[in-house]
Formats: structure tokens, sequence, C-alpha cells
């Protein structure tokens, strides 16, 4: 059995221990003062917490000659291992299927990322963090054209909620941002006709939480599941810095909404891309996510080092 | 044992583990209500949460409008619904006041908040 084939078998079995254990009842991920953050479906969020996705499912047209449509159901576990450290490992099943050709199907590469959390100011609902991202050449099947080499990306992340703005702007105050700006460097530089440029991997969530209306500014009276609704819009970028590549900044506008339990949260969006050289076609992403610290605290209450 | 039987178990393991598991205590709902108006002075604030709390740690304080506390510093959490907190004011005068609380379920997670409500 060779790695990653022992960490798929790894991050399999711990996510079916979970889903099994999950209880039916519901409400919670990432806090700053009184601002509660959820987990975002196409941006990572700055917080460092025992998470977990099971499964995000994601059906889009890619472009290309010939263009193809994609399916893809993928899984990533995230372990607080210090007080503000933690690493996430994901990866993903990929269906290709092309107009007259046999489809393609196999792993996606494996992703590891280390995220560290460096600063909370709990007054302003503000959060920052860094980590580095890496994405394991060979990791994945290379029959559905994942990378042969490794992509480095190391990644600032920042979150803010507005519920410090002025009393005189109340129906401002749920409102809340979250972004990433993080350098991908490919291991391999490409050929002059087929480079791997560096890129700079931008993203944003503009969040308007209905919790934080009801709980903190004014009571209207939402009964559940309207209550605990996140309604949000996240903007997924990718843009080629080096080596001469004539192309244009790449990504998706991902309109959506994320309802949060007390131990995990379901999120859709649409994707939405940004150009032709992104898609054609509207995309859908669907996510059911687990607060791991919340479903068992025994276990993820705590850093598993440190404190 | 074959691979499926084993994660069963681990399963069926992990499903033991989290039987009475707790987590972060959101507001359910208040009296006064959030943001509210009210015309007859309370004598309580209430804060009923989603999650069972910890006494010792959990609390509700009152502000008027200068930012003085001015509840009776009497929090209590409710003996047949550990979930509701509540603490005693004095009479009243018209005005806005400001209540702070923060909330540890018993697992020990912590979350905060505030709102305010307006007698007039």
């Amino acid at each position: 059995m060779n790695n990653s084939s022992a960490l798929r078998r790894a991050l399999f079995a711990l996510s079916l221990c979970i889903f099994v254990a999950a209880p039916l009842s519901a409400f919670s991920h990432g806090f700053a003062g009184d601002r509660f953050f959820p987990a975002t479906l196409t941006t990572d969020d700055p917080f460092a917490a025992s998470e977990m996705s099971l499964p995000t499912f994601t059906e889009f047209r890619q472009p290309g000659e010939p263009p193809f449509n994609e399916f893809d159901i993928s899984t990533d576990i995230s372990l607080l291992l210090f007080p503000n450290t933690a690493l996430t490992a994901g990866d993903g099943y990929n269906i290709q299927r092309v107009v007259n050709q046999k489809t393609r199907t196999g792993f996606d590469n494996v992703e590891l990322n280390l995220l560290y959390e460096f600063f909370e100011n709990d007054k302003h609902e503000a959060i920052a963090s860094i980590g580095l991202t890496w994405d394991i050449g060979r990791s994945g099947s290379q029959s559905i054209g994942n990378d042969t080499f490794s992509t480095w990306t190391p990644t600032f992340y920042f979150g803010k909620g507005f519920g410090d703005l002025p009393d005189n702007l109340p129906f401002l105050k749920p409102f809340a941002i979250t972004g990433t700006l993080g350098l991908g460097i490919p291991t391999n530089s490409g050929t002059q006709s087929d480079p791997n440029p560096n890129t700079l991997e931008w993203g944003l969530a503009l969040e308007y939480s209905l919790i934080y209306l009801q709980e903190h500014v004014k009571d209207i009276g939402l009964k559940a599941p309207f209550n605990r609704l996140i309604p949000l819009v996240e903007f997924a970028m990718s843009t080629p810095v080096n080596r001469n590549v004539d192309k244009l900044t790449t990504g998706t506008i991902n309109p959506g909404v994320i309802w949060s339990g007390q131990y995990f949260q379901l999120g859709i969006e649409a994707m939405i891309p940004v150009n032709s050289e992104s898609g054609h076609n509207v995309g859908v992403i669907a996510q059911v996510h687990f607060y791991l610290d919340d479903l068992l605290p025994k276990i993820f209450g705590k850093p598993l080092f440190g404190r | 044992m074959k691979a499926h039987t084993q994660l069963l178990i681990i399963a069926l393991t992990v499903l033991l583990l989290i039987q009475g598991s707790w987590a972060h205590a959101f507001v359910d709902h208040t009296e006064p209500g959030v943001g509210s108006q009210i015309h007859s002075a309370p004598t309580q604030i209430k804060i009923w949460f989603t999650e069972k709390l910890e006494p010792a740690l959990s609390k509700i304080q009152v502000f008027d409008i200068s930012g003085q506390e001015i509840d009776k510093r009497d929090v209590k959490i409710d003996q047949s619904n550990a979930a509701l907190m509540t603490v005693s004011l004095p009479a009243l005068k018209p005005g806005k006041y400001k209540v702070v609380w923060r909330a540890v379920s018993v697992d020990t997670h912590v979350t905060t908040g505030n709102f305010t409500f307006e007698l007039v």
C-alpha cells in the first residue's frame, strides 16, 4: 500500500466513524468575540479548529478542448494540534464526462494544510492567520489530469465582523468578511510551450449572519431553520503572475447560503464563472460540514498537544 | 476480522463516546427581546440558551446608558431548566439598557454576546 492510499483509507475510516456517530439533533465554527464565522465552501476560513467536511459535492462544466462535465466528491479533516495550529488533510474522487468519449475517473491529488492563528481581537471581531498548503504531486490519478508536480501555497487568511459599527447602523452589524491571499508555487516550472506559472490565489467571502442579527441586534422573530441561516457570496480567484503566461484571472463568484446547527452545517452555492476562461455554465457546490469539537468534545474539545 | 467490521466497531465506540456531548451555547430567545422597545419595566433579564450552562462561569450584566452596572448581581441558572440564566433588576427608569452575557456550556465551550433594549 503506498502512502497516499494509506492516507485515503485513514481519512475514510475517520470520516465513517464520525458520520455514523453524528447526533440527529442540531446547532454551531470559529469565534472572534461575539462573532460566529461558519466554515466557507470555496474559500478557506481563518480559524484553526477541529472540523470535517463530508462530503463536499461539486458539479461544474470545465472549459477546454473539448469541455467536460466534472463531478467531484471530496472530504477534508482538520485537527487542532496546538491551541492555535491546525493540520488539514483533504482528498476527493473525480468523475469527468466528455461527449462521445469514455468517462474518466480517479482520485484527486492529496492536499495538506498547516494553519496558525497569530492574531485575534475579540472587541473588533477580527482574526488573522498564516498557513502553508501542499498539493502533493502524483498522489492522485494521472488519468484525470492531476499535476505530476507538487505546489506549495503560503497563504494569509483574515476575518472581520462588523459588530463594532456605530449603533446607528444596526442592520449592517451582521455583516462579516473573510478572505485569503496566497501564492501558488509549483515545484516544476514546465516548458516554454507549457509553462507552470506561479499564481496568486485570492478569495473573499461576504456574509450576512441572521444568527448575529437575532442574537445581538434585533430579534425579528425568525424561527427555525431561518434563524440559523447565513446568506453569503464567495469569490474564488486565481491569477498567473510570471513565466509570460498570457492568461486572464480565472475563478467563480459563488452566491449561496449556509445553515449552521449545533454540531454541523449545511451549505450550498452556485458557481458562476467570471469569464470564458473560467467556464460557460453555472455549477453548484454543496457541503455537509461537522464541528468535531462540538460533536466529540471529549476527543476534539482540546488541542491534541499543548494547553 | 474484515476491514468493514473493524470500521463498524470503531464507529460504535465513537458513538458511545459522544453520548451526552454538548456544544457552544447560543441564545434561543430573551426577555426582554433583543433590540426591543418595551413599555413596562422588567424585574429580571431572562436568557434561554441552546445548551445547559455551567453556573460558576456564566454571567449576565446590565448597564445603563452611562455605562453603570445596574443589575442586582444575583445571576442564577434556573433549577428546572439549566439552559435558562437570569439576573434581577432594580426599578428601571425609561431609557436604553445594554445586556452583556457570557455563557459557558457544561463542556466548557464559551460564547459571549450583548444586546440592547429600551424602556419607553
